[in-house]
């Protein structure tokens, strides 16, 4: 299985704060990768650190084996990566079909195509019926569905998603979940940030476990779960999934 | 994917990619388009043909700031250093070595486009209220320059050489405003058919992304700094053109008026009063206020232009208290949301 | 001359730190500041000097009311209707003082405090020496003020973290006028203490908006420190820049210094992050 992304040794700090010291994992192809972690493992930080939002300290982030640190991060999207944030961002002046188009035209310079393109990633969010209102007027889960079409109009090889299934109801969380799942057989490769645990053992291939910024374990779902690391840092967390 | 999600996809992707507009407002825009072209035949008194040259000036410089600031969010306080620039760049090189101000339009044009580079590479990376005060302070720099510049009349300004011969050569019009209109006209109509295709373009939308939230547009692949810079060259060329006109209309430049924060000041208050963001803000802000402005003159002379301000000012808290996106913005609201209904 | 421009500066910088909005309209009201001490003179023939805490007080009842009038509403709108929202009043202010009171350029004569003192190699009028005494006093003062005194506190915390400084039951709308009213006091000090030596005239608030913009730019919105610090350099830079250059150059060099500072240190010489 080649690799897509490989993470070397990350580190960055904020003054006094460490936020993620030296975390490696690497992703293969059309695998799904989770992260999880407590609020303030350093999980968003990253990400950020992956897409270039922000400088790394130390390490290096390598795309299908080219290095990729440092570059901004419309660079990095126009390799093929694609990202949602966990505090949503969507276009608010813009309608929801005119929102993915942004995301079309990094593919694209002709508009019929990028509609297109909008459109079908639309059918697969299953937000359709809501194509030609505004994007502020929508659900907290219409706009991560709208966030997540508009990474996928990109046509990405790889897609980071951050929380993706926070703050959202039940029904709503399956749906995602077998969105999410049809995208990998679709051939695309995910990393993906959750806090939900069943969720998680649903998707992930492997899981990287984060805590106070460093990793405390990295591989299959069944064994990072009985690791004692991580029972250690999420007692509660490893209860609900048993 | 659903079933029902396959039908309503293929029912989208048969839509039009931008929706036909509606037969009152093609009506509308036919009817708005035969009276400006017929307007010197409608209207034969001077003071009209002033008023409506002013009109056409305005809503371009309005337009020029709108793509800049309403469509790329950057604020610029300093803008009429392109209107100055557009102005100095045709006058000069006519005064000075006789080319035809059609040339140098083109000229000016290229200078301004230089200076937005200039200008826009340190600044655009600047947040939002440093940019705002980086422009003050820039405007502010370039009027004293060209106060103090000799070459170009310093203080005292500049005068277009009087050439009665062969008025199209010299765009110079003595005998009527009549050709200024059609040539403001033109320059304005090219300038918002401009921006009507650049809102349907993809340019035009990665703009707007980037305006709203610069975070994920980068993550979509828009290189933030490099499309501000092209928006703000772009706007700084308009800017010029309307320069160089305003030049050969009153054939006199006087940097304190060209480059004054009063024209900086216009431009904005006209672009937010009419909808900023919008195709026809602009126009609806010049159409309100160069009369306003023309008017208060008459009517309360010399202190007319003190008047002016005081009005400006407060029209300009007003709308940002209460309706920050300007008048239009409400109007073209409804009207995509209507035309873009669910089937 | 510094220690005015940091006190104007320091107005504006309490102003965006707490609010994140920058008050364009900053200048406008130290020219107000500069006009009422003048009218107060030539009406009722109180000295600077003696009128200066009531053009302080003045302004920062003028601080609340702007804040509770306009303000709040602008707080909700984007960005470009607050810059342009308080521009339009900077205009407005402006252009009204010419209306109501002609382009004249006034000064205040046979003030208290006149004449010249020599330290040194340099001759200093009085008026200057007294200016910049009372600023940094005032500057003492406030600083004390925020740091050591419980309202104080809260207005940092206000400044730093609004929705936390609610949770802690802080009344951060009262702070936020707090804030406006203690900005604007400042510039009420500093606009009494120019109108001794200064001209008076409607646009006087301009260049120095523009500086203490710079100054706050340089020092660090939200930084008192900051913005004394950054004062002083700008008026060492401006006097420096006046001796060796045409004096109407300054505005060019100071334009040079707050590129560079903003360019290299986004945040300022002592902003926060």
């Amino acid at each position: 299985m080649s690799l897509i992304l490989e993470a070397k040794g990350l580190s960055k700090r904020y003054g006094g704060l460490t936020a993620n010291r030296d975390v490696s994992f690497d992703v293969g192809q059309g695998e799904i990768v989770g992260i999880i972690g407590p609020n303030g493992a350093g999980k968003s930080t990253l990400f950020d650190l992956i897409t270039g939002f922000q400088s790394l300290d130390a390490g290096r982030v390598l795309l299908d084996g080219r290095d990729i640190t440092g570059l901004r991060p419309d660079r990095i999207a126009a390799l093929g990566v694609a990202r949602t944030f966990q505090k949503l961002k969507p276009f608010p002046n813009l309608t929801v079909t005119e929102n993915v188009i942004v995301g079309a035209l990094a593919r694209t310079a002709d508009m019929k195509s990028a509609r297109d393109a909008a459109l079908e990633a639309l059918a697969l969010v299953d937000l359709l019926d809501k194509r030609n209102s505004f994007a502020r007027e929508l659900s907290t889960g219409q706009r991560k569905r709208l966030e997540l079409a508009r990474g996928l109009a990109m046509r990405p090889r790889l897609i980071l998603m951050d929380e993706v299934t926070g703050g959202v109801d039940q029904r709503t969380i399956l749906g995602l979940v077998d969105l999410v799942l049809d995208l990998k057989h679709r051939g695309l490769t995910i990393v993906t940030i959750e806090h939900n645990m069943q969720v998680m053992m649903r998707l992930a291939d492997r899981i990287l476990a984060l805590y106070a910024g460093r990793r405390i374990a990295f591989g299959k779902p069944e064994d990072v779960r009985k690791d004692p690391a991580v029972v250690d840092a999420y007692l509660g967390t490893a209860a609900d999934a048993a | 994917m659903a079933s029902d999600q396959a039908r309503m996809l293929e029912a989208a992707r048969a839509e039009r990619l931008w929706p036909r507009p509606s037969r009152w407002a093609m009506a509308l825009v036919l009817a708005g388009a035969g009276l400006l072209l017929a307007f010197p035949l409608l209207f034969q008194t001077s003071f009209s043909h002033h008023m409506m040259i002013l009109i056409l000036m305005y809503a371009l410089m309005a337009q020029s700031w709108n793509v800049v600031a309403g469509f790329s969010g950057q604020i610029s306080l300093g803008h009429a250093i392109f209107f100055g620039i557009g102005a100095y760049s045709s006058t000069v090189l006519f005064a000075k070595y006789g080319i035809t101000p059609w040339v140098g339009l083109l000229v000016g044009m290229l200078i301004s486009t230089f200076a937005a580079i200039a200008i826009g590479v340190p600044t655009l990376r600047l947040e939002g209220h440093y940019f705002a005060i980086a422009t003050l302070l820039i405007g502010s720099s370039v009027q004293i320059v060209f106060q103090r510049w000799d070459w170009v009349g310093a203080a005292s300004g500049l005068y277009v050489p009087i050439n009665r011969t062969s008025p199209w050569f010299y765009l110079q019009f003595h005998a009527s405003k009549v050709p200024y209109y059609y040539l403001a006209l033109a320059a304005a109509g090219a300038a918002y058919l401009l921006v009507w295709k650049l809102r349907r373009s993809r340019f035009g939308f990665r703009l707007q992304a980037l305006r709203d939230e610069p975070d994920a547009a980068s993550s979509l692949g828009i290189a933030i700094a490099r499309h501000k810079v092209m928006a703000f060259m772009l706007s700084g060329a308009m800017m010029s053109v309307a320069g160089t006109l305003y030049g050969q209309y009153v054939l006199v430049l006087d940097p304190e008026r060209l480059f004054s924060a009063e024209i900086s000041i216009i431009v904005l208050l006209m672009t937010v009063l009419g909808g900023s963001g919008t195709l026809w803000g602009p126009a609806l802000g010049a159409a309100i206020l160069v009369p306003l402005s023309e008017f208060s003159r008459i009517w309360f002379g010399g202190t007319g232009r003190t008047i002016d301000l005081i009005i400006y000012g407060i029209l300009i808290l007003l709308v940002c208290m209460w309706r920050p996106s300007g008048i239009l913005s409400v109007v073209e609201e409804r009207v995509r949301r209507r035309v873009g209904a669910s089937p | 001359m510094g220690l005015i421009y940091a006190l104007v500066a320091v107005g504006l910088s309490l102003i965006f730190g707490l609010m994140e909005v920058v008050n364009f309209a900053h200048g406008e009201f130290l020219m107000l500041a500069m006009f009422a001490a003048f009218w107060l003179w030539a009406l009722a023939a109180l000295d600077p000097l003696l009128s200066l805490p009531l053009v302080a007080a003045m302004l920062g009842v003028a601080g609340v009311l702007v804040h509770y009038g306009i303000i709040r509403r602008l707080l909700k709108a984007p960005m470009l209707a607050q810059v342009c929202g308080t521009f339009g009043l900077a205009i407005a202010l402006r252009a009204g003082a010419q209306f109501l009171w002609t382009p004249d350029f006034r000064t205040i004569a046979n003030p208290l405090i006149a004449g010249r003192v020599q330290i040194g190699p340099i001759f200093i009028g009085e008026p200057q020496l007294v200016a910049g005494a009372v600023c940094l006093l005032a500057f003492v003062l406030l600083w004390l003020f925020v740091t050591r005194t419980e309202t104080g506190l809260g207005l940092q915390a206000t400044a730093q973290d609004r929705q936390a400084a609610e949770v802690m039951g802080i009344a951060t709308e009262r702070m936020a006028a707090l804030a406006w009213a203690i900005g604007l006091g400042c510039v009420g000090v500093a606009g009494t203490m120019l109108s001794t030596f200064f001209y008076i005239f409607p646009d006087v608030g301009v260049s120095f908006a523009l500086l203490a913009f710079v100054a706050v730019a340089l020092g660090g919105f939200g930084s008192i420190l900051g913005s004394l610090v950054a004062g002083l350099l700008i008026g060492l830079v401006e006097s420096l820049g006046g001796l060796l250059l045409d004096p109407s150059y300054k505005t060019l060099i100071v334009f040079g210094l707050y590129l560079g500072v903003v360019i290299a240190r986004p945040n300022g010489l002592f902003g926060r992050v």
